[in-house]
């Protein structure tokens, strides 16, 4: 009796040191995770306090938290003093062509590179990675002397003509990663009952992948939205700009009104906010699943 | 009906569709791949390819958009190893790139790891820490600028409530490299969230087989996670260099380049020598050096740093 009880009680010890370092552990992680997200979410608080300041309390020390009084008309005179309805309009129209021309031209790329077997293909697929790795900066001064030689300044055309092509590397390779994860075997039983390798693409893969496409279409409406430098260098005419040449132009006009400004700023985050929380599932998960392994 | 098969023949698809049809099953593949893959192709040689003939062919050219183009031979390179301009935007660039890289990633993998733990409402901290990468670059830029206000940001707030001094984030030229840090650093989501599905990627039972060998959790980390996790953190160190040579709307809002040059990074200083004094062939020469610069450090990346990366499954 004796001798069975000693390794019980040793076993038992070293469980409870073991679940005392675990239990430290998870008060550690929460307490990391509590104190990070404070860190992460204070600058919008204080966006959103400071944008809802009159001109003399934004610059009261100490600060007030709730601001008094409460300027929600700063939002009114910060999207009045400049069209922004129109910019709005402006970014839609070209977020709007550059996800279109994104989710049909880069499925439409991937689909040969995942699924079709030809002479040249790594050729160009080592292409596509290579341009990955080469930023939009890089072309920037060229690309502008041939879109002025074309006659496409202050036009949208240079903003939504060139996604039309490819769509561009990034989403060539999700796509391609994603479709390499569909098993072959669907489309080999639409090819038996006639389908076309157009078919193929079209009635199969494209509703097949669903997530991905809109996880890119989520990406590509971002970037359009965020964008500022194609648009500075191509939009001359104010009737032209879109929401961030918009915004920009706006601060460096309103100098000191930083109520107004960082009304203007949250209005304009504030889509963006709201699109991923509706789109939050596809955002994350697209991620997760499209790999981006490699 | 044979008028009509007649007429149907004399039609540009009918005669397409029997040439496509006499060609072997091989080049019938060979040939619908290069029909899925021309949109890239195409794009490839219009606005890649061309625009960098264009740039070559300016680098030896002086052009200010109005008059033809004018000849000058080698004039722009000698002018680029003597350009003080360009020597300290190249300083502030790499001094930049090589803080913020390392920083962001590590900073990335360490958030994570935290979301990636087992709470209950989990899902909200994922969410908070993502929020920051989302928000708008000019917006982003606004807020920023208003936090590293000297007299008002919050950030001098805290810093006076603990006793520190005032500091100038944005007027002295040795604190505004930091302010641009740590911009840089709180907007990581990105790749913490390509972090978080790696780290959901590693099978469960290595670290069951680890544990029952006596690994801790510093041993499970490196000798487990950390191998596991070299493609994605290779990924998101290629993606973070390139990235970080691209900083553009901050430097240009925030600071206009300043205090004293000091945040004038590559990209901003070509965009200035071509937009706002018009001199296209030396910006043209700029791009092509950021070009080089890009290829250069890709290519020590992938040779020094690259082999160094486990691959679980090769080759797939």
């Amino acid at each position: 009796m004796g001798f069975s009880e000693k390794p019980d009680n040793f076993m038992q010890a070293g469980r409870s040191a073991k679940s005392r370092m675990d239990t430290f552990f998870h008060w550690l992680t929460l307490f990391l995770l509590v104190f990070f997200a404070v860190v992460m979410i204070t600058p919008f608080l204080w966006l959103l306090s400071s944008s809802l300041k009159t001109q003399i309390n934004i610059f009261q020390f100490p600060p007030q938290l709730i601001p008094d009084p409460f300027m929600p008309q700063n939002y009114v005179y910060a999207l009045t003093y400049k069209p922004f309805g129109l910019y709005f309009r402006n970014t839609l129209l070209v977020a709007g062509l550059n996800v279109l021309a994104v989710v049909f031209t880069s499925s439409f790329c991937a689909y040969g590179f995942a699924r079709m077997r030809f002479p040249g293909r790594d050729f160009w697929f080592g292409i596509v990675m290579a341009t990955l790795f080469l930023p939009y900066a890089v072309l920037l001064v060229p690309s502008f002397i041939i879109f002025s030689r074309l006659g496409w300044v202050d036009t949208f055309l240079p903003l939504v003509v060139p996604p039309f092509f490819g769509g561009g590397a990034f989403n060539i390779f999700l796509m391609r990663q994603f479709f390499r994860t569909i098993p072959e075997e669907i489309a080999d039983a639409a090819r038996i009952d006639g389908c076309s390798e157009f078919g193929v693409y079209w009635r199969i893969m494209l509703p097949l992948s669903k997530p991905a496409l809109i996880t890119i279409a989520i990406f590509t409406f971002l970037f359009a939205w965020n964008d500022l430098i194609g648009p500075m260098t191509y939009l001359r005419s104010p009737d032209n700009f879109t929401i961030a040449v918009g915004l920009a132009s706006f601060r460096s006009q309103t100098d000191i009104h930083w109520d107004l400004q960082l009304a203007a700023s949250t209005a304009v985050t504030l889509p963006v906010i709201v699109l991923f929380f509706l789109a939050q599932r596809y955002f994350i998960q697209g991620v997760v699943m499209t790999g981006l392994k490699g | 009906m044979s008028s009509l098969s007649a007429q149907r023949e004399s039609e540009p698809g009918f005669w397409l569709s029997r040439q496509y049809n006499r060609l072997t099953l091989k080049r019938r593949r060979t040939l619908m791949g290069y029909v899925f893959i021309m949109p890239f192709i195409l794009g490839f040689l219009i606005w890649w390819l061309g625009p960098a003939l264009v740039a070559g062919y300016l680098t030896v050219h002086k052009w200010n958009f109005l008059s033809a183009p004018r000849f000058i031979g080698l004039a722009h390179f000698e002018k680029l190893v003597s350009d003080p301009i360009l020597a300290q935007s190249l300083k502030v660039t790499i001094v930049f790139s090589a803080i913020s890289v390392p920083l962001g990633l590590v900073f990335a993998f360490f958030l994570a790891s935290l979301i990636n733990s087992k709470f209950r409402f989990i899902a909200i901290f994922r969410t908070i820490y993502f929020l920051p990468s989302i928000v708008p670059a000019v917006a982003n830029a606004i807020l920023w600028a208003w936090l590293f206000n000297t007299e008002f940001g919050l950030i001098n707030y805290i810093i006076r409530a603990f006793g520190g001094p005032k500091i100038g984030w944005l007027q002295d030229p040795n604190w505004v490299m930091l302010a641009f840090v740590i911009l840089t650093v709180w907007g990581v989501g990105g790749s913490m969230i390509i972090f978080l599905s790696g780290l959901q990627g590693i099978p469960q039972i290595f670290y069951e087989a680890a544990e029952i060998d006596g690994a801790g959790r510093w041993q499970r980390l490196v000798h487990v996670t950390l191998p596991m996790m070299s493609p994605i953190i290779f990924f998101n160190l290629v993606i973070g260099f390139i990235n970080s040579f691209q900083v553009f709307v901050s430097a240009l809002l925030i600071t206009d380049g300043g205090p004293q040059r000091a945040t004038l990074f590559l990209v901003l200083h070509i965009w200035r020598t071509a937009f706002s004094s018009q001199k296209m062939g030396y910006a043209s020469v700029l791009s092509w050096l950021l070009f080089a610069i890009l290829m250069l450090l890709s290519f020590f990346v992938f040779r020094y740093i690259g082999s160094r990366v486990y691959y679980e499954n090769p080759g797939e």
